[in-house]
């Protein structure tokens, strides 16, 4: 089966399906956040390819710009040894492209800038993210306002549009974060850039809280997670729990490709264990 | 063709370009800027505080001068030089900083960040956080904290905290997308001063009727001196502010022909330049569509200027605007022809002009001699050189 014709033919999307299937095994899930292409192409593909197997359950794949405002200093290195190496749009496309030659089950979700995407064109740049079974798109500088842009074409290729709530998102504004926002809400638990501060067990169960009185989608936490335990206690509340620059750091830290790999994945693991002990733990 | 004066529309666009493309976190902070500028801007009361400060404070109206000298050197356009070199701070920065620093003091926010490329803005925003009594963080690239060290010792004696950016290549976009992360971060008491007329609507909007009162001022002073409209104007663009200023009060005014000079770098051809209309694509930056230096692949270039005030690889929206309308004619200038006009105004005007502000003035050396005697051309000088005598010194291999 084509990635295309399951994007299509499959009246639910791989992301809700994997939420449905999790929601079954009464657990959380684990999201992780790598950036296409750090620290080189080859590296990043096997980064990518074993971490289902290492316990993520979605992939976010960062799509590196040069200028990525809304990233701490983890993740813009991550962006700037990805382009360094060459990364581009065409190749990260690629890079789902193999990996979906043997996980069609695994969402995968684009995360980035707008720069990239409108430069490539937006229309060329969705039917190739379909075809090559990307599932959703996360894009940090499109808010609501303009969902005309990307969020309602994207809608229409059967992609979805995750949209960020953060805590300066107040009960009036909700409703317009919400209105187009398909797969999954990405709760930002701390005003800040990614990879900074950390929000404390109980403001992130009152924020799950609140968002769930307003949707019926899926609540993802994320921003400053980095370690098993933190990862534990989000996910007590949180439908999933997003790891980015814990793993983007341990990718700068490595002394070879094999480390990062190998490093990457470990840090998964014990990530995945943390999210599917919680509600045991408890 | 929309009236120009309801430009932008509410969502923040002038055709095409500008918008509000920013991260969710700053979505409510810069809805709550908008109207509290909506506010502000129809209150007598805050009308008349920045007209006050702009008059006391800032010294204005500041003087339309005939360029005499340089006139008779080019011996064809009537040269006037709009003088906003001689503000306090020396450059037309403050106009801006003045009213955004009023109406963060309006909104109740304590802590003023800001980006600075020459310092210049950097300066004028330390300067009215210390009239204010505000803490006062200004973000600046590595590369220009090391050529523009004059201002970076002004800013720390007006008890502004100066953080250099490392990332990039430490000039101005850098220190942007670092004040940007620092508002991410510090979204209850802080206040982003922009320095020109780019970012996220109502920036853009904002600056440009703060720097307004550059071109209202010179058409009441040249109706004054020479009972008519000036023929041309003309000014430097770094994000396009200072030109903002002297042009939007006169777009409407057909016979007006106006001309905004880019940093043509070592020329456009050779791709080092920060000539973003001349030689760069439409994209999202900063808050905003516009034209930008980048890549195929939607990566922003790297902008080259003598001048760190230039050296931007965006423009402010509503000249990307004005470029497709062909309401204003867009050139570019190199470093070299910068110099070399910076030299005669020095000579010939008894002025130091910011480098900046030379490229407009190497615009007017390319065109004056071409134009009738009875031709009125102003030129915004922008800014005074005392900041850039060692780029100056440098440059032309020499030392102090
Ligand atoms: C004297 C002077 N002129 C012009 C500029 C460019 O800015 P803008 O295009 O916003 O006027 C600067 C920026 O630092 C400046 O210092």
């Amino acid at each position: 089966m084509t990635a295309q014709a399951n994007a299509t033919d499959v009246s639910i999307s791989r992301i809700t399906q994997r939420f449905e299937d999790l929601k079954a095994e009464g657990r959380s899930a684990l999201v992780t956040f790598v950036t296409a292409g750090d620290p080189d192409p080859e590296t990043s593909q096997a980064i990518l390819d074993g971490l289902p197997a290492a316990g993520a359950d979605i992939i976010e794949l960062g799509m590196p710009f040069t200028d990525p405002m809304a990233d701490g200093p983890a993740i813009q290195k991550g962006a700037q040894r990805a382009l360094k190496a060459g990364q581009n749009q065409r190749k990260t496309l690629e890079m789902v492209r193999r990996f979906r030659a043997h996980d069609q089950d695994t969402p995968i979700v684009l995360m980035g800038y707008y720069n990239p995407i409108y430069r490539y064109g937006v229309e060329a740049f969705l039917n190739d993210a379909a075809e090559a079974g990307i599932d959703g798109l996360i894009v940090v500088d499109l808010p609501p306002e303009h969902d005309g842009e990307l969020c309602l074409p994207a809608a229409e290729k059967g992609l979805n549009f995750i949209r960020l709530a953060t805590p300066t998102t107040d009960d009036a504004r909700l409703p317009k974060v919400l209105e187009n926002t398909s797969g999954f809400l990405y709760y930002v638990s701390v005003a800040g850039v990614t990879g900074a501060g950390s929000a404390s067990s109980e403001a992130v169960e009152k924020a799950v809280e609140r968002l769930k009185l307003h949707s019926r989608l899926p609540v993802a936490v994320g921003f400053g997670i980095k370690t098993p335990e933190h990862a534990a206690m989000v996910a007590r509340s949180a439908d999933a729990v997003v790891v980015g620059s814990a793993l983007v750091n341990t990718v700068e830290q490595a002394e070879s490709p094999q480390a990062a790999i190998e490093g990457v994945h470990s840090l998964t693991r014990a990530l995945a264990q943390g999210v599917r002990t919680a509600r045991q733990a408890r | 063709m929309t009236a120009l004066s309801a430009l932008p529309d509410p969502q923040g666009f002038f055709g095409d370009f500008g918008g509000q493309f920013v991260a969710e976190t700053l979505m409510p902070l810069i809805l709550e800027l908008q109207g509290c500028y909506e506010a502000a801007k129809d209150d007598p009361a805050f009308r008349e505080e920045l007209a006050y400060f702009q008059r006391d404070y800032v010294g204005r109206p500041s003087p339309l001068y005939f360029a005499e000298r340089l006139t008779e050197h080019f011996g064809g356009a009537k040269i006037y030089f709009k003088r906003e070199e001689l503000n306090h701070t020396g450059a037309h920065k403050i106009n801006n900083c003045i009213g955004q620093i009023l109406l963060a003091k309006r909104m109740g926010k304590n802590r003023i960040i800001a980006e600075t490329g020459a310092g210049m803005h950097g300066v004028a925003t330390a300067t009215v956080a210390a009239r204010f009594g505000m803490k006062c963080v200004v973000y600046m690239g590595a590369t220009d904290i090391d050529r523009q060290q004059a201002n970076v010792f002004r800013m720390r004696l007006l008890g502004a905290e100066v953080i250099p950016v490392e990332s990039g290549m430490g000039t101005l976009k850098d220190a942007m997308n670092e004040a940007l992360r620092d508002w991410v971060t510090n979204v209850d008491d802080t206040f982003y001063i922009i320095g020109t007329v780019a970012g996220p609507h109502p920036y853009p909007a904002m600056v440009r009727d703060f720097q307004a009162v550059i071109g209202h001022e010179t058409r009441d002073q040249m109706l004054e001196k020479e009972q008519r409209l000036p023929d041309s104007l003309v000014a430097c663009i770094g994000g396009g502010s200072n030109a903002m200023g002297l042009f939007h009060p006169f777009l409407k005014d057909e016979s007006v022909h106006m001309i905004g000079v880019e940093a043509g770098g070592h020329g456009i051809s050779t791709g080092e330049h920060a000539a973003s209309l001349n030689g760069g694509e439409p994209g999202v930056l900063h808050g905003n569509r516009t034209y930008l230096l980048q890549n195929v692949d939607g990566q922003i270039q790297d902008a080259h200027s003598i001048s760190a005030g230039l050296d931007y690889p965006g423009i402010g929206p509503e000249h990307a605007y004005l470029h497709s309308t062909k309401r204003v004619e867009y050139v570019s200038i190199t470093d070299q022809e910068a110099i070399d006009a910076f030299q005669l105004c020095c000579r010939k005007e008894g002025i130091i002009p910011a480098l900046e502000t030379a490229h407009a003035l190497a615009e007017i050396a390319k065109r004056a001699p071409e134009l009738p005697e009875d031709h009125l051309m102003v030129v915004n000088l922008s800014g005074r050189g005392d900041k850039d005598m060692t780029s100056v010194a440098e440059y032309l291999g020499d030392s102090f």
